[in-house]
């Protein structure tokens, strides 16, 4: 986990080179951080930034006006109980669901809405939306693997067939990541041969193999039976040390207070709290967060 | 009096040999050809948008709707009721004189036919997607050409596999009814023996045999097909549970 990540606003006008060593774009300055605390002046890309985001059915406003920023090495964790519009909010940022107002920086760049006719916004330009999601990796909270492809199958298909890259490279590119979370040697099964925290681990992999500059958690062990929960958060836990930013909508509060660096406390649909998660977790200010504190941590 | 006078059979081998070959071209050709046109159709039979899924809905509500029979006799019967048609056919025109050939009447009915039943096989299959493969196609980037090419289809091609052996079946034993247009198929053919020598039960009990294997044969074909496209919906092996 990088420590350094803080969440003062500090804009300086240059690119930077993220740890990735991704390069950011020349048109595009992103708004860039510095670490305050402890470390000296580590400067770091913001790669994703989310501006008084609204989202509607019909009359139900489920999200009243969010804001985030996550810069590299930033792991935000957000928490709420059911329905207070978390999952919502995870899912606008790749555009599963389409804002209905709201702007979305995405490594540096803004991202170019349009209205459709139900009048959300979309992304304009195709090609930018690909561009976005291939940055932006998904792990949900149903796995969501492609059910007729094995293990291997599953996460060398995006980066062969979106990112087009080599087949050799990307078979050798999974194979790495599934070692990593430990499920190479079930490379040659079907996932619905395997068990849930199996299946999520290899969900994770095929995130991973796209490479992202940011990983999207959404409700990653929700769906898992109580014993297989720890596996799948060993795991997230040690890609957060690598220093993976991430976003990760949780009802694990354990891995919220001890993994993350921030915390978001989502209540019907706004913000309700946000801060280091070691303060706002242990002396919450809201009378919301403590109720909601008090029937989550045991 | 024997009971089956095999010599009824013997002496007509060939003829049940050339309307084997006759059943097996007509529903190869017109299986074939319907599944391939049913892939596409497949596609804009589940399209959001009605007008590209309104005129293939009404096709396959007309032609699952309808006896083939009928169908076979509408085609080959009512084409030359058509003036410009019998215009057509004097002038040998290439295209309108396959009308007048009962082969290419049959095929075209068949054909038509179980286009229509593959079509809805398939639309099915590709509408009980898990919606969350679908997400995740998006989620990875992938366009929505892209996911139906990689993800809907590779995944509805395998499910449908159960159903569609049903429906290849169901074909194989209605081509019977081409004799109903002069065609000579294994029904044809039996009903030829049949008259011939007056022996009902050697000329249809054989032709209800050869049916009966080839029905055998294609339940193994399918068996084989489900084993190697649709092991990731069959049990877990046994060999793989030690794994925790």
């Amino acid at each position: 986990m990088n420590t350094t990540a803080t969440f003062d606003r500090l804009c300086v006008d240059a690119p930077h080179t993220s740890r990735t060593g991704h390069t950011a774009p020349d048109d595009a300055l992103p708004a860039v951080k510095q670490g305050t605390a402890m470390n000296q002046m580590t400067a770091i890309v913001e790669q994703v930034r989310v501006e008084d985001l609204h989202k509607s059915y019909g009359n139900h406003e489920v999200l009243k006006g969010v804001s985030l920023s996550a810069s590299s090495g930033d792991v935000i964790s957000i928490i709420g109980s059911s329905g207070s519009g978390k999952s919502t909010w995870l899912r606008c940022i790749n555009f599963l669901e389409n804002p209905t107002s709201g702007r979305i920086v995405v490594g540096g760049k803004e991202v170019g809405l349009k209205r459709d006719r139900r009048g959300d916004l979309v992304v304009a330009d195709a090609k930018q939306l690909q561009q976005i999601r291939t940055r932006l990796s998904m792990v949900f909270q149903h796995f969501n693997l492609w059910s007729h492809m094995t293990v291997l199958e599953n996460v060398v298909e995006a980066p062969i067939h979106v990112l087009g890259i080599p087949k050799a490279e990307a078979l050798e590119r999974a194979e790495r990541y599934l070692e990593r979370v430990g499920v190479w040697k079930f490379r040659d099964s079907y996932p619905a041969h395997m068990s849930g925290g199996q299946q999520q681990r290899v969900a994770i992999a095929r995130a991973l193999a796209m490479e992202p500059s940011v990983l999207l958690f959404d409700e990653p062990t929700s769906a898992l039976d109580p014993e297989l929960v720890g596996e799948v958060l060993k795991v997230m836990r040690s890609l957060a040390e690598e220093g993976r930013t991430m976003l990760v909508v949780t009802h694990e509060m354990g891995f919220a207070r001890e993994v993350s660096n921030h915390v978001i406390f989502v209540h019907q649909g706004r913000v309700e709290e946000e801060g280091n998660p070691r303060e706002v977790l242990v002396r919450p200010q809201s009378e919301r967060l403590r109720q909601f504190l008090s029937g989550n941590l045991k | 009096m024997e009971l089956l006078d095999f010599n009824v059979i013997t002496t007509s081998l060939p003829e049940f040999w050339r309307g084997l070959l006759m059943t097996l071209q007509l529903t190869g050709i017109a299986l074939l050809c319907g599944f391939i046109a049913a892939v596409p159709l497949a596609v804009a039979r589940v399209s959001k948008n009605h007008w590209v899924s309104g005129p293939v809905a009404a096709y396959t509500y007309f032609f699952r709707g309808t006896p083939m029979l009928v169908q076979l006799l509408l085609i080959y019967y009512g084409a030359g009721q058509w003036q410009w048609m019998q215009n057509a056919w004097a002038e040998g025109h290439p295209l309108w004189s396959l009308f007048r050939e009962p082969f290419f009447c049959a095929l075209l009915a068949f054909g038509l036919n179980t286009c229509a039943y593959t079509i809805e096989i398939i639309a099915g299959a590709m509408r009980n997607t898990a919606h969350g493969e679908i997400e995740a196609a998006k989620a990875m980037g992938m366009s929505r050409y892209k996911a139906l090419q990689r993800i809907v289809l590779p995944s509805a091609l395998r499910r449908m596999l159960p159903s569609y052996s049903n429906e290849v079946i169901l074909m194989l034993q209605g081509s019977a009814i081409a004799s109903a247009v002069t065609l000579v198929d294994l029904t044809g053919a039996a009903r030829n023996v049949y008259s011939r020598h007056f022996a009902p039960f050697e000329a249809f009990i054989f032709a209800g045999l050869i049916y009966l294997v080839l029905t055998f044969m294609l339940v193994g074909l399918f068996k084989y097909a489900e084993r190697r496209w649709l092991a990731h919906l069959a049990p877990r092996k046994a060999s793989r549970r030690k794994e925790a």
